[in-house]
């Protein structure tokens, strides 16, 4: 039986680290980006900012003194037994995301909307926000925490089929260059393309594919994973780099993700998550122990829903 | 390679007159925050300066500290970010004018225009922080809270900050005193291969408002 405590302890420890430790996938790419940039200042600010991952990690400081807005993402196993209900989960991270607020300390970024109160501790309305997901045939709990700046470099756009490939390259670039002048989105990031399912879900699908799937991985369609290299090179073709100075480094990686949509639509959404690529997750065990590790393992075979689910229903086979 | 210059503070006219457009900075002494809350206060409201501010300091940081009181009495700054400053052009010229400043650090510039009609006929300078992120290297850089200057009434992300900094950095120069901007530089450069990227692709089904300004215009 897995523990309130164990999850909100769980839930603290990732929000610490997440702040702190950059992802050594981010990391591996970023240098890679470095290695191929040829724009003097663009060059400069990554190896300011790769010296800056070293200075937090060993001073235990936020890389980032805009730590975003902190939010979890929870994958439960069938199996897995919890005290307390899902809202006992949810009540444990808002403690943990107040807790590590104070300690880390991270900058109490959350106020209402209107009245720019706050509690001055990240926890408030529909805030931090928890997103759900099962998994079958598993006894644990994932608890991932993504830190991510809010302002700049995602938009949401309403294509429709005819403009076809022509027409996401079309949006792609114009949300890369307008929010990668002076650096706004703070490139280069792994850049997260959501294709179809309906507004809300396209944003949903784009936002997690930037935050939670890791620098080279690719999508298990063989046609879209050769689509994220062909438009990450394109990304990288603008001629700007970190900064908005002239270079090649905007994108590090690009991951797309889709579902089925309306027939008459193919909505996109692009997201950028930033220099301070900020996520950690926890693996609460069955036997109440916890395992660390970066990269999220969201997007299970599963999670996907890649094949209808089920036999000898017509047209379940038909259509990848 | 890029040069890079230490300076002391209260920087000099003669320091800032050195520094040339991309070079990197570091900054020894001491630096004052101010923002939207300290610019209405003072300049809206009529509240007076915090005495002697000016021999002490003559660099502006526009930014809000991740601070948190600490258990004898200071504070404990932790990552410090620089904010956006084209938002606070508006008060600059008189804020200049009584503070006698001399450097804005920020985030992401200011319009060159601020540049060439605000800050260069003042002796002014900009330096942009560097990719936004170096939180955990400018939070190394300060020494001490030196004072805080309306930490009630304002808060602490609005409070104005005095802080005793050491080779505080790096930043990049991005406006010198002929009102010359990095970014506007680096902008134009290029902005003259961002048609070749839409070359052969087609025409959207849908224009949006954006590219055309005319409202009356239909866009299918």
């Amino acid at each position: 039986m897995i523990s309130n405590q164990t999850i909100e302890t769980a839930g603290y420890e990732i929000m610490k680290k997440a702040a702190i430790d950059i992802p050594e996938d981010y990391l591996a790419g970023i240098k890679a980006t470095a290695a191929k940039e040829s724009g003097e200042l663009s060059g400069f600010v990554i190896k300011t900012m790769i010296k800056n991952y070293e200075a937090a990690t060993s001073d235990r400081r936020p890389m980032c003194a805009d730590t975003g807005l902190p939010r979890y993402y929870i994958k439960v196993g069938d199996d897995a037994a919890f005290e307390g209900g899902f809202t006992g989960i949810e009540r444990a991270l808002r403690s943990a995301t107040a807790r590590a607020t104070h300690d880390v300390p991270l900058r109490p970024n959350r106020v209402h909307p209107l009245w720019r109160t706050e509690h001055n501790n990240n926890v408030g309305i529909n805030a931090p926000e928890v997103e759900w997901t099962f998994e079958p045939d598993a006894d644990w709990i994932d608890i991932t925490t993504v830190h991510k700046g809010g302002l700049f470099g995602t938009d949401y756009r309403m294509l429709f089929p005819g403009d076809g490939i022509d027409g996401i390259k079309r949006f792609l670039l114009d949300t890369l260059i307008s929010f990668g002048k002076r650096g706004l989105c703070c490139q280069p990031a792994i850049v997260g393309v959501g294709l179809g399912g309906s507004k809300d879900t396209c944003m949903q699908l784009g936002k997690q594919a930037a935050c939670l799937r890791v620098v080279g991985d690719r999508n298990p369609d063989p046609k879209i994973a050769a689509l994220e290299l062909e438009l990450m090179e394109l990304g990288n073709n603008i001629g700007m780099g970190a900064m908005g100075f002239v270079g090649s480094s905007m994108v590090v990686d690009l991951h797309i993700e889709v579902g089925h949509t309306h027939t008459g639509g193919m909505p996109m959404s692009v997201h950028t998550f930033c220099l301070s690529s900020r996520r950690a997750t926890a693996r609460v065990h069955a036997n109440g122990t916890v395992t660390y590790r970066t990269d999220p393992q969201w997007f299970t075979p599963y999670h996907r829903r890649e094949t209808v689910d089920w036999a000898g229903i017509e047209g379940a086979e038909a259509h990848a | 390679m890029l040069e890079e210059i230490h300076i002391d503070l209260p920087a000099s006219n003669e320091a800032i007159a050195s520094l040339p457009l991309g070079s990197v900075v570091y900054l020894t002494g001491t630096v004052y925050t101010a923002r939207e809350g300290v610019y209405h206060r003072v300049l809206n409201e009529g509240h007076p300066l915090p005495s002697g501010l000016a021999d002490r300091s003559n660099v502006n940081f526009h930014c809000s500290p991740a601070a948190a009181k600490n258990e004898v009495g200071g504070f404990d700054i932790g990552g410090v970010t620089a904010t956006a400053s084209f938002r606070f052009s508006q008060y600059l010229a008189q804020w200049l004018d009584l503070t006698g400043t001399k450097v804005i650090i920020g985030k992401g510039g200011m319009a060159e225009t601020d540049y060439k009609n605000i800050l260069a006929p003042r002796g002014v300078i900009y330096l942009t922080t560097i990719g936004y992120g170096t939180g955990a290297l400018l939070g190394r850089g300060i020494q001490d809270v030196e004072a805080v200057h309306w930490l009630d009434e304002l808060g602490i992300a609005q409070a104005m900050w005095l802080f005793k900094v050491e080779n505080f950095g790096p930043f990049l120069v991005e406006s010198d005193l002929q009102g010359q901007s990095l970014f506007a530089q680096q902008g134009k450069t290029i902005n003259k291969h961002l048609d070749a990227l839409y070359e052969g692709l087609k025409e959207p089904a849908l224009h949006r408002y954006g590219e055309t300004k005319n409202r009356t215009d239909e866009l299918i």
